[in-house]
């Protein structure tokens, strides 16, 4: 597969759509202090995808939280399009929360259980009304995006596999047709065949729409596969990025690397 | 969802007919009730079925007619408790970090307090009397409802559809009454049907005391109080107003019981019946074998979840067995573990590990001894209540009959022998004060400690990082080298498979579809359709370029266990699928050394070879 | 809810070693310092249960046919026309140096009325949790064994219907009940008064068996879950015999999950003992209260009520040590919810 020409940042001072600068995150006060991210910088240019690999606890949850403005830094700034979002309050904060949409890990938290599907597209499309019938189109058009059939507007989540539902997430999170999608871990939860259609679907998007996407994982062999450029973060700092695969510089890295089983061949004759 | 059950219908069906009642009662026995009939504390007659109280009035009739106050008070009070708890937990909820805590604190707090001590102080200030009662009573069940209010908005407001929400920018009070309020209103009703009959009791206890409803005017408290006093000379006026407030009370009940076991997750799974195998005819041959298992089937109820799976382990060797989830893998290895949960049961032609016949009953001390078990979240399967320590040693303990030192001397070394640092110290912690990866590898020493001959692990790297699972994979590399203990081992990780088992099994729908040495896995060797797609649909590390090459998916979905077809299980979703898979269940054919394959595809090309 | 910003996720895991104060500490410093809170709540609360009063507190006191000079009188003998701030500060004064007022009615001090009543309820509702406590327990784990894995059909349903229908039964009307049976009908046991050890028997039991039912309830719930967990499977991997699988295993677990839940209920059987008292002509703070309420003879309404709090939250406390003992995450968590 050729690789897209926008692969190459635009060049420019604010290159990226997305910027986290000098993001130091603390959870708790006082003794209880915990820092999670420490002096956090990534840029995910437009039209690309970066990657983030990190072990648990490692802080890569918490930054996605960040990007997204769900959680508040102490400092540093989180800018879309060279513009900061993260100090946003009040209408231009859910103004900005548009752009940038999360899709989170478990399938089973990630849908409201009480709402039919067609109106939890509804919502994303119109956050006020959420009415399904007015948007008929867009939901059907939605779920043909992710290869789900029209009639699932009128079904409950409990009714779809943990791919399905994934599926479905990502349907939501495009209907709101945001600048900038982050996703946490998106396949994790799932069996393996499952996630391969997940990933299919990211690589089929990411072409047709452009996508700008952090691609948030534990794991190395999915985060290759989808990203264009790859981070590695460890103890709440980035510590490595770029050619991580090819050329890794930073111990933690070549330990991660050293780390992952490797799979057996595909087939030979 | 609430699922309806008969006691919950039963209730509803009670407490409606006792609404009509209470509806009905005041029209069409109210001037009995009232009447004096001149005999006064009379005993039971045809006339009067409970008797006559003090002032000769029948009191079958009161009591019926007391129905309307002590519901309209049950209800206006439970109404006032819900109504205010509920604005209460949902004001805390909505207010900001530092006030939800100090609010949180206070309505644990109150909540901590006997509902009638705040009544008491809400009835003196108010002074005795029928609102007084209502009042106090709906105050003081509302913490109550804060409190369940506030916290169940906390834990659905974690949920990653509420941040979804806020993401996509729904206002708050839309958040509040479109996500929230829904998924939290199956608790709030059970707790409503709780509180119904918490305040009928309440209330009927003020009254009985005589703090509630004064005369002339009476509930059932009030009836019970007088009746208190006839105790001797007619019982009947006692039970008239016990039966109607204990009866209300358990109906109340069943309701809240239904509505909860609607709600339950907890809910007890139905199990199965016995399962009948017939006995193996002749003993499996098997050359050294030290696991032998024939003919495995695990079943809940009529279902086959594991569905007559055979394979060996021989000394020394480790086994991987691959599938994804509900292939029936680890229910394969508990079955062999002795470990099944109750719910379901196992049976096979032949269980064996070596000459202990593990399908025979009991032989705790040779089951606890030379099988060690690792399993797949550290942090569930120790006891959090009890030291590393203590649990450790007990197998020692119990089964080897050592003494209290000694077991915890050779639990020490076995800590060490994984590489856990102050072994001693750590004897003495509990669970929670373990890492994750040092959990687990205390649970390997566990597993270890008394020198079993196989090891079975149950996806001990899955809740693991990777650089965690490297080092816990090399620790098992090292027992086998070392002590020469057999393994079975169970994941979902091919790759992990393949890194550290000799033979490997590959599991599909209950079944085992494939069986190969890993030098013929790592040489691309794979035979069996599945097999080969499972190893296509898994993205790589080593040959993949920067994103987007497809990745082969299987369609379609593995069948429920109750679905499995006649013939191949993966018929549905396999490309290389012939009428006869759809009707004929493939028997595994040798494809080489210890590489066999359970596919009529595979079947063929091997007899065209052979020809 | 206008601020995005979410509750810290719960930080890694513990590290080891890392422990360098004692949790008991911190524990019990959180605790005392509740403690106070709940006795400065109690002491406000009380005070101003006069205050409360709907209309001029004096005039409702004094009574509907008092003349406007005895009002008055009434009014500066109580000190209601003085100040809130000097009212409070010598009503606070008065109770450190242990003085809960004079009762209106038969002008004892209500210390002297409060110490010898308080013995009493004390008794029956110590008694009363000891026995739910000691009944429970063993009754919900045996019946949660015996139907674990929806073995025991039969057994289930009788266990589910019997501790529905007497956990649904009030104390007094049980009392009642019992009195009935027990002392009117077949003579065993007084019916009334606190004068034989045997007098003891039938409050007792009316106070614990509800709550024995209810709790037996939980505490079966919650030994299904337990069994259910997988440190309970790493017990049967070791091929314990039963009695250490589950008293050893089982046992810690629930009664940590049970005291969470049923601890509520503990404290509420003060409530239940209160109204019981009626029933059997209990010399306790009950009956006392009872009469005091219907009499608006504020002082022993004020002095009980700060008493049965006090001892609500001491009972809490000795929840919290337990709950701590048996599993000292318990410790720093923050509260039982």
């Amino acid at each position: 597969m050729t690789l897209p020409a926008e692969k190459a940042p635009a060049a420019g001072p604010a290159a990226g759509k997305l910027v986290a600068e000098h993001v130091t995150v603390v959870f708790g006060h006082g003794r209880r202090a915990h820092t999670v991210l420490d002096d956090v910088g990534l840029t995910v240019p437009e039209g690309t995808t970066v990657g983030l690999v990190g072990e648990s606890g490692s802080g890569k949850s918490t930054l996605a939280k960040a990007m997204v403005g769900l959680v508040r830094p102490r400092s540093g700034r989180i800018l879309l399009d060279g513009a900061e979002v993260s100090g946003l309050r009040g209408a231009r904060l859910t103004a900005a929360r548009r752009r940038i949409q999360l899709i989170s890990q478990d399938p089973n938290s990630s849908l409201d259980p009480r709402m039919r599907i067609g109106r939890a597209l509804a919502e994303a499309i119109d956050p006020r009304r959420a009415d399904p019938r007015a948007h008929a189109d867009q939901i059907a058009a939605g779920l043909e995006m992710v290869a789900l059939e029209p009639d699932a507007a009128r079904r409950h989540p409990h009714e779809f596999s943990g791919g399905q539902r994934q599926r479905i997430a990502i349907a939501r999170a495009l209907v709101a047709r945001p600048e900038v999608v982050v996703a946490d871990e998106i396949t994790s939860a799932l069996d393996c065949s499952v996630q391969a259609e997940v990933l299919n679907l990211l690589a089929r998007l990411r072409a047709e729409l452009r996508l700008t996407m952090l691609f948030i994982s534990h794991d190395l062999a999915v985060v290759r596969h989808v990203s264009d450029s790859v981070a590695v973060m460890h103890r709440g700092a980035i510590v490595e990025r770029g050619d991580i695969y090819a050329a890794p510089s930073h111990p933690y890295t070549r330990r991660l690397l050293a780390s992952a089983p490797s799979l057996p061949p595909k087939e030979t004759r | 969802m609430i699922r309806s059950s008969r006691g919950l219908a039963a209730g509803l069906a009670g407490l409606g007919l006792i609404a009509v009642l209470a509806v009905a009662a005041p029209l069409v026995w109210g001037g009995d009730a009232a009447h004096l009939s001149g005999a006064a504390r009379e005993g039971v007659s045809g006339e009067h079925w409970l008797g006559t109280d003090a002032l000769g009035r029948d009191v079958l009739a009161r009591t019926l007619v007391a129905t309307r106050l002590t519901l309209v008070m049950t209800v206006i009070a439970t109404a006032i408790a819900g109504t205010i708890g509920v604005l209460l937990g949902t004001a805390v909820w909505v207010a900001g970090p530092r006030v939800r805590e100090i609010g949180l604190r206070l309505i644990d707090v109150m909540v901590s307090y006997p509902a009638i001590i705040l009544a008491l102080a809400v009835a003196a200030i108010l002074g005795a009397g029928t609102v007084a009662a209502v009042v106090a009573i709906g105050v003081a069940w509302s913490p109550a409802f804060a409190r369940l209010t506030a916290n169940l908005a906390a834990s659905v407001a974690g949920r990653d559809f509420v941040s979804a929400a806020r993401l996509l920018g729904v206002p708050p009070h839309r958040i509040l009454v479109r996500h929230l309020l829904p998924n939290i209103a199956e608790p709030l009703l059970v707790l409503l049907s709780v509180a119904f009959a918490g305040t009928l009791t309440a209330l009927s206890g003020l009254s009985f005391i005589g703090l509630g409803v004064q005369a002339p005017s009476y509930d059932w408290g009030a009836l019970l109080n007088t009746g208190l006093d006839a105790l001797y000379t007619n019982p009947a006026e006692a039970l008239g107003p016990a039966v109607a407030i204990t009866l209300t009370g358990v109906l109340a009940g069943f309701v809240g019981d239904g509505l909860a076991a609607g709600a339950d997750p907890h809910r007890v799974g139905i199990p199965g019946r016995v399962k009948k195998v017939p006995l193996p005819a002749a003993p499996p041959e098997d050359d050294g074998a030290l696991l032998t298992v024939d003919g495995l089937c695990v079943s809940a109820g009529d279902v086959d979840l594991v569905d007559g799976v055979s394979f060996t382990v021989r000394p020394g060797e480790i086994v991987g067995v691959v599938g994804e989830s509900g292939s029936g893998k680890s229910l394969t290895a508990m079955a062999v573990a002795r470990l099944l949960p109750d719910t379901v049961t196992a049976d096979a032609r032949a269980l064996r590990l070596d000459d202990l016949d593990l399908l025979a009953g009991a032989a705790p001390d040779r089951l606890a001894t030379e099988i060690g078990v690792v399993y797949q979240d550290p942090a569930a399967s120790f006891n959090p209540a009890l030291r590393i320590g203590g649990q450790l040693t007990e197998v020692l303990r119990r089964h080897r009959g050592l003494g209290r030192r000694a077991a915890r001397e050779r639990a020490a070394e076995a800590l060490d022998a994984v590489r856990i640092t102050r072994p001693e110290a750590r004897l003495r912690q509990h669970p929670h004060e373990l890492s994750g990866g040092m959990r687990q590898r205390a649970m390997i020493a566990s597993a270890l400690l008394t020198g079993p001959r196989l090891l079975i692990a149950d996806e001990p790297t899955t809740a693991l990082d990777v650089t965690v699972q490297a080092e816990i994979l090399e620790l098992l590399r090292e027992a086998n080298r070392r002590d020469g203990t057999a393994m079975l081992f169970i994941s979902h990780d091919i790759g992990v498979i393949a890194s550290l088992c000799h033979r490997v099994l590959v599991m599909y729908a209950g079944r085992i579809v494939e069986e190969l040495p890993v030098a013929d896995l790592a040489a691309g060797r794979a035979r069996h359709p599945y097999t080969r797609a499972l190893l296509d649909a898994t993205p790589r590390l080593d040959t993949d370029g920067d994103g987007g090459a497809e990745l082969t998916t299987i369609p379609g979905r593995p069948p429920a266990p109750a679905d499995r077809p006649a013939g191949c299980a993966f018929a549905s979703r396999c490309a290389l699928v012939m009428p006869r898979c759809t009707e004929e269940r493939p028997a595994a054919v040798a494809v080489g050394t210890d590489h066999r394959a359970a596919c009529h595809a595979v079947a063929l090309t091997v007899e065209e070879t052979a020809s | 809810m206008t601020a995005a910003v979410q509750e810290a996720p719960a930080p890694g895991p513990v590290k080891a070693g890392g422990r360098v104060r004692n949790p008991w500490i911190g524990f019990l410093l959180r605790r005392l310092a509740g403690l106070a809170g709940v006795l400065v709540a109690l002491v406000a609360v009380t005070f101003l249960m006069v205050q409360l009063i709907p209309g001029d507190p004096a005039r409702a006191l004094a009574g509907t046919d008092a003349t406007g000079a005895q009002v008055a009188r009434f009014r500066h003998e109580l000190g209601l026309d003085r100040p809130l701030p000097a009212q409070f500060g010598s009503y606070v004064s008065g109770l450190l140096h242990g003085d809960l007022g004079t009762s209106f009615q038969t002008r004892e001090p209500v210390a002297d009325v409060i110490a010898g009543r308080l013995p009493f309820t004390a008794e029956l509702a110590l008694l009363a949790i000891l026995l739910v406590l000691a009944v429970a327990v063993p009754l919900g784990m045996a019946v949660a064994v015996a139907t674990r894995g929806g073995r025991r059909r039969r057994l289930d349903a009788a266990f589910t219907f019997a501790t529905g229908l007497l956990g649904a039964t009030p104390e007094y009307v049980l009392g009642t009940l019992l009195v009935l049976v027990f002392a009117i009908t077949l003579r065993l046991l007084p019916a009334a008064g606190a004068s034989s050890l045997s007098a003891l028997v039938l409050p007792v039991v009316a106070v614990a068996l509800p709550s024995t039912c209810v709790l037996a309830r939980i505490v079966r719930r919650e030994t299904a879950v337990v069994l259910n967990q997988d440190y309970m499977r790493t017990a049967r991997g070791r091929r314990l015999p039963p009695l250490a699988l589950y008293a050893r295993h089982a046992l810690p677990n629930l009664l940590t999950s049970t005291l969470t839940m049923g601890g509520l209920m503990l404290t509420a059987m003060l409530g239940g003992t209160i109204i019981v008292e009626s029933v059997f002509a209990w010399p306790g703070l009950g009956g006392r209260v009872v009469q005091a309420i219907t009499n608006r003879d504020y002082p022993v309404i004020q002095g009980t009520v700060l008493v049965l709090g006090i001892l609500a939250a001491l009972l809490n406390l000795l929840i919290d040590v337990l709950l701590g003992l048996l599993d000292p995450r318990t410790l720093t968590a923050r509260s039982r919810s």
